[in-house]
């Protein structure tokens, strides 16, 4: 499909050309500057950047159901204007996400497409279930927690929209982990029952959480190309430590213990060592054996499927109003944009 | 969105709507949660002519050699004021 900004694309490049725009495309990345939408790129860093900006905005949206889940069941009025505010801000995310890649040349028609068909994935962690309220707080505090920690690098990688779509993000996403940590501080300092419940809730996402980060680099294929091209600007282990670093004072202060006995600080190294990590059941979830990859997905695909109506309806109702307003104009050989039911908007 | 009174509009972000009612409608839902804007313009992206990077250089190069455009060329002796 075509790109959204305008103009015609420019004519293929020559290959004296091709050499002078990969200099100046490998310039940009080395002095640290970013790469803009109309920027001559190699294939390859597309590719890979519409695949990572895809699956992040999959991720967000997916992200929605285990959360959603607990809206009409959320204790107080006060938890539930919180636990829809988070759920809508993912959706936001989603749209940003989406069309920071529509800048890459791709329709996110095709983007979902290749979700629903599970050819694009999203982040694991949501294929785990949400088993009770505390789990919104276990979730807001170390699966939101460990999301900014991945996404502040991401500020500052190679390309514009994608940077400028994170800067927003991480804004947005810091009330969901102190909202996830003021609600399972309240559980936790309040009845035994709820005190185990967010105990409870902690322990089966502590694992999940610190697995968001990725494998260990040397078994991460993708990362050393991503580095280069200052995409990918730390390792999965280091921002993994840097979020552990974080947590393990934040449980003491909420009075909940983390589930892995080998976690203690190491002063000659600075940081906290932990435990193994289950890489098998990492790869397990990735794979679609998780507890809820297919309800997950066939949640998701059903919601496209049963919404089809509400865009049709908006589209007929957009063509049927300008088709009425240019008759009243009298300038009813010209045809608006909104006729063609195309995307209208400021583009990115 | 312009912010405030007084400031100009800036760029946040981009939309799919069917018509431009419905872009701004959107626009809302999705750019001014948080008290961002008191005003919104959306445009459609069809609508935008934009200088293209190729050309980057032979576009933007005349004003690049013209020193004399900025106040700091001059050499004023220092006890003039408000100059």
């Amino acid at each position: 499909m075509s790109s959204p900004t305008t103009a015609s694309a420019p004519a293929p490049p020559e290959d004296g050309d091709l050499a002078a725009l990969a200099r100046q495309f490998e310039g940009t990345i080395a002095a640290d500057e970013r790469v803009e939408p109309r920027d001559w790129m190699p294939d390859a860093y597309r590719k890979t950047l519409v695949r990572q900006i895809a699956q992040h905005a999959h991720s967000e949206i997916i992200g929605m159901q285990p959360e959603a889940n607990w809206i009409t069941r959320a204790p107080s009025l006060r938890r539930k204007a919180i636990l829809m505010a988070k759920v809508q801000d993912e959706a936001g995310h989603g749209l940003y996400l989406y069309g920071a890649a529509e800048t890459l040349g791709v329709d996110r028609s095709e983007l979902l497409d290749l979700l629903h068909s599970g050819r694009q994935r999203y982040s694991s962690i949501f294929n785990y279930p949400t088993l009770t309220f505390a789990d919104v707080g276990a979730i807001g505090w170390l699966v939101d927690g460990a999301a900014i920690t991945n996404q502040i690098p991401l500020t500052r990688c190679s390309y514009g929209p994608y940077a400028r779509a994170m800067i927003r993000i991480c804004k947005e996403e810091t009330f969901h982990t102190r909202q996830g940590f003021e609600l399972l501080h309240t559980l936790s300092h309040g009845s035994q029952e709820q005190h185990a419940m967010a105990q409870d809730a902690v322990d089966r996402w502590w694992w999940p959480s610190i697995m968001m980060f990725g494998p260990p680099d040397a078994e991460s294929s993708h990362s050393q190309q991503s580095m280069a091209w200052r995409i990918k600007r730390h390792s999965n282990d280091e921002l993994r430590q840097r979020f552990i670093d974080i947590c393990v004072p934040q449980a003491a202060v909420l009075g909940l213990s983390l589930p892995d006995p080998e976690l203690r600080w190491n002063p000659d190294r600075g940081h906290y060592d932990h435990g193994a990590i289950d890489w098998e059941e990492f790869q397990r979830v990735l794979r679609g054996d998780g507890p809820c990859n297919r309800q997950r997905l066939a949640h998701r695909v059903a919601a496209h499927e049963e919404g089809r109506w509400v865009r049709e309806a908006a589209t007929a109702y957009a063509r049927k109003h300008a088709g009425r307003r240019s008759e009243a104009d009298g300038l009813s050989g010209v045809r608006s944009e909104a006729g063609d039911g195309g995307p209208a908007g400021a583009a990115l | 969105m312009r912010s405030r009174r007084g400031l100009s509009h800036h760029h946040v972000g981009s939309l799919h709507a069917p018509d431009a009612e419905m872009a701004l409608r959107n626009a809302r839902d999705v750019f001014t949660r948080r008290m961002e804007g008191a005003s919104l313009w959306v445009v459609p992206s069809a609508a935008i002519t934009a200088s293209s990077p190729e050309e980057r250089d032979p576009f933007f190069a005349p004003a690049a050699d013209k020193a004399y455009r900025h106040p700091t060329f001059y050499d004023v002796p220092a006890e003039v004021t408000n100059l």
